[in-house]
């Protein structure tokens, strides 16, 4: 039987958590120093945690610059999303039942994360102004978004896979008992997607961490707030 | 200077983005700072041989202490959101100036010389070496940012533009490329105590024609006092307010609101400015070194209190940092906020029904408010976060009966900048200065053709002489500007105190 899959999965996985890791640790060490909150910022943590909240989920902020963006941008997140948890039943054994029922939704919002990703391709074509700070990459970066979430739909509507297969393989991935992988397009999508979570933390996808990050963001408005005696002040 | 040799934006209802035009303010650079000026500052004074290695070594730094650049570097996806937010790149079209392609001056250098995919795939991610014509357009265009804050508001990720010119002028500063404008000023603060290089008697004259002024005009002994011991509140304020127009109108207005509720105040003469180009050039141990002469003069005066005066990067600095650079003040008066701005301290005395206004008195002007961005974006005032916006309003609808609000795009924390923030307010950038104040300007044409508006109150020095400046050259009246003390001062009743 061939091991690559399974080694691959394993260095995929490596890969991505240590590399988060690494970078997440990069950034905690550097201090916030003088604070930057932007203003109005919310002077306590609860309320912090609520404008993250609205960034998180509804991209505030980006829903008051520019709606095209937004509306393209949030149908690919919340459509990747569902997606994503969609994808639990081919890691979890029993399937939870909420999985199950997200199951049909997540089908079809395969189709609404590759037109997210046509939009802001469209934009990033049309519009000269984000055309302008394009760098190969980003396009790139939606390319193999694209052919991740147009070979998921193939295999889900299309050249159907032997999911029974697929459950033992990755399964298997947690009991070291490894299994082959079923071929087609899944052979495909998961090349992608391994690509795609290599990537994480050295590529812009480290705007994840990132919104959590952002001193200007996730900080309280700590103005005025008398700080502890200085060493011989 | 003479007749600009460039075309003043034509007024529009919008401020749309413009088509773009590369390269089209590609020559604006400020005058640099001279051997003197720089090494006044420890700074090299002039391009250094080792400048690439030397540039690198200092964003090495910066990046180890800072987080916020850190994560900007990394986080920005180039959705383009910020594209179209920047007043410089409204005014000029210069794709350069939309505030990710600003940052994209640093993060390339940065992807090339700090990133794994940048070494490994330069050109596939924009990373670009660290070159002589790389650092002159550094030099061009992070002299073209005002660190207003405003691409940041509509960022998904809070990305601060600012940050990225504060550390790559930190990085120019180093390898001996430093500003003549900030750089000259920040020395005249340690050596002379204010950005003008005002001395102590020149200012004592000021005030001294200033008390007679008033005496002249209202009959009422509001006094001005300087280094006056044991006086409840010490009042830091920029120096342009000490006597440029109309700068000096909102002294006058903090003079008579101290004397009507009968507070002792005093100004001093070693701490005789509240701004702080220390900001401006990112160079924290600078915005620490001009701070202290704060504390200095607040010990040596025993005062109760620190009010400041009508100044927006000032307020930023002083509500943000003051505690943490120059604290702790827990010697003063502990039922106020340390420090105060000066609209929070008119304000409670209103509150307090303490003060007595003549609104008629400003029935001739039809008034408006520009929100300056510091004050905006980067502070607050009061109670609850939106005060820096709410309390300029109640105190000018406490003094006077007509007010009319610009578009809700162009004001509170939308607010375009003036054009002249942020260290560019010399002559040599007028261009940019002109064309950055055209969101402003377009915002001012509707409010002025819907309601009549003549006068726009705002509460920073810089924006009042950048406004003076560029007024005219659209068409507007010079004396359309001014200060909310500058309201206040016309309508407040002064007799109660001096009967
Ligand atoms: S901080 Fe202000 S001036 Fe600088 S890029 Fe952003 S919007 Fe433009
Ligand atoms: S809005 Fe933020 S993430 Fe988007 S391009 Fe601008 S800086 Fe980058
Ligand atoms: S001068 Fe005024 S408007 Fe311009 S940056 Fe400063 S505070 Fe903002």
């Amino acid at each position: 039987m061939d091991l690559a899959p399974a080694i691959l999965a394993y260095l995929v996985t490596a890969v991505l958590v240590l590399g988060l890791a690494w970078r997440i640790a990069k950034f905690m060490r550097a201090p916030v120093g003088l604070p930057i909150a932007v203003t109005p910022a919310p002077r306590t943590s609860a309320g912090v945690a609520w404008r993250l909240t609205k960034e998180v989920l509804v991209f505030a902020s980006l829903f008051q610059s520019n709606k095209w963006t937004w509306f393209f941008g949030w149908i690919f997140h919340a459509a990747l999303a569902l997606v994503l948890l969609r994808h639990l039943r081919y890691f979890l054994e029993p399937v939870p039942t909420w999985v199950l029922w997200l199951q049909p939704w997540g089908r079809y919002a395969g189709f609404a994360m590759v037109f997210g990703l046509l939009g802001l391709w469209a934009r990033r074509l049309l519009v000269a102004r984000v055309r302008f700070i394009s760098t190969p990459s980003d396009h790139l970066m939606l390319l193999l978004l694209g052919l991740i979430g147009f070979s998921g739909l193939m295999m889900s509507f299309v050249i159907h896979t032997d999911l029974i297969a697929l459950k033992r393989f990755t399964l298997g991935l947690f009991t070291f008992e490894w299994s082959a992988l079923p071929g087609g397009p899944l052979l495909v999508h998961l090349l992608a997607v391994g690509v795609l979570l290599m990537i994480v933390p050295v590529s812009k996808l480290l705007h994840v961490p990132g919104v959590f990050l952002s001193p200007s963001r996730a900080r309280a408005d700590t103005g005025r707030r008398p700080v502890a005696r200085r060493e011989g002040a | 200077m003479a007749t600009p040799s460039f075309a003043v934006p034509a007024l529009a209802e919008e401020s749309l983005p413009p088509p773009l035009q590369p390269g089209a303010m590609a020559h604006s650079k400020p005058y640099v700072a001279n051997k003197a000026i720089q090494e006044a500052l420890d700074y090299p004074g002039e391009l250094v041989s080792d400048w690439h290695d030397r540039a690198l070594t200092k964003l090495a730094e910066i990046l180890k202490r800072n987080r916020a650049l850190q994560v900007y570097l990394d986080a920005c996806v180039h959705c383009g959101a910020c594209t179209d937010k920047c007043h410089y790149f409204l005014g000029t079209g210069d794709p350069r100036n939309m505030p990710v392609a600003r940052q994209e001056l640093l993060r390339s250098v940065y992807r090339r010389h700090f990133t794994l995919p940048g070494k490994l795939f330069g050109s596939l991610v924009g990373a670009q070496e660290l070159t002589k014509e790389r650092l002159e357009e550094w030099y061009s265009y992070f002299y073209q940012c005002s660190e207003c804050r405003r691409c940041s508001v509509f960022c998904p990720y809070g990305i601060d533009t600012a940050e990225f010119t504060m550390a790559a002028r930190e990085v120019l500063n180093t390898v001996g490329m430093g500003q003549k404008y900030a750089n000259e000023i920040i020395g005249k603060v340690h050596r002379i105590g204010n950005n003008l290089g005002l001395p102590g008697p020149a200012l004592i004259d000021t005030l001294e024609g200033l008390e007679e002024d008033v005496k002249e005009e209202t009959g009422a002994e509001v006094r001005f006092p300087i280094d006056q011991q044991g006086a409840e509140v010490l009042l830091v304020t920029p120096s342009a307010d000490f006597f440029a127009e109309p700068h000096v109108e909102s002294l006058i207005g903090y003079a008579k609101v101290f004397h009507a509720a009968g507070i002792s105040w005093t100004l001093s003469s070693h701490a005789s400015e509240a701004g702080n180009f220390g900001l401006f050039t990112g160079n924290e141990a600078q915005m620490q070194k001009i701070s202290q002469r704060v504390r200095e003069a607040v010990l040596e005066l025993g005062v109760k209190r620190i009010v400041v005066g009508e100044c927006g990067h000032a307020w930023r600095v002083a509500y943000n940092y003051w505690q943490k650079l120059i604290g702790p003040f827990d010697f003063l008066d502990p039922r106020y906020p340390v420090p105060q701005h000066i609209c929070e301290f008119t304000h409670e005395l209103i509150e307090r029904q303490a003060l007595v206004f003549d609104k008629e008195a400003n029935d001739h002007r039809i008034i408006t408010f520009h929100d300056s961005c510091n004050v905006a974006r980067a502070s607050s005032m009061g109670k609850v976060p939106g005060g820096q916006f709410e309390l300029p309003r109640a105190i000018i609808r406490a003094v006077a009966n007509h007010f009319h609000e610009m578009a809700p795009d162009t004001i509170r924390e939308k607010t375009f900048c003036c054009g002249g923030g942020g260290g560019l307010l010399t002559d040599e950038l007028l261009e940019l200065r002109v064309k950055g104040a055209s969101p402003r300007m377009n915002a001012l044409k509707q409010v002025v053709d819907h309601h009549q508006v003549n006068f726009m109150a705002t509460i920073c020095a810089i924006c009042k002489a950048q406004f003076s400046k560029v007024l005219p050259m659209y068409g507007f009246e010079m004396g359309m500007v001014g200060g909310v003390h500058q309201l206040v001062s016309t309508a407040i009743r002064l007799g109660r105190n001096c009967e």
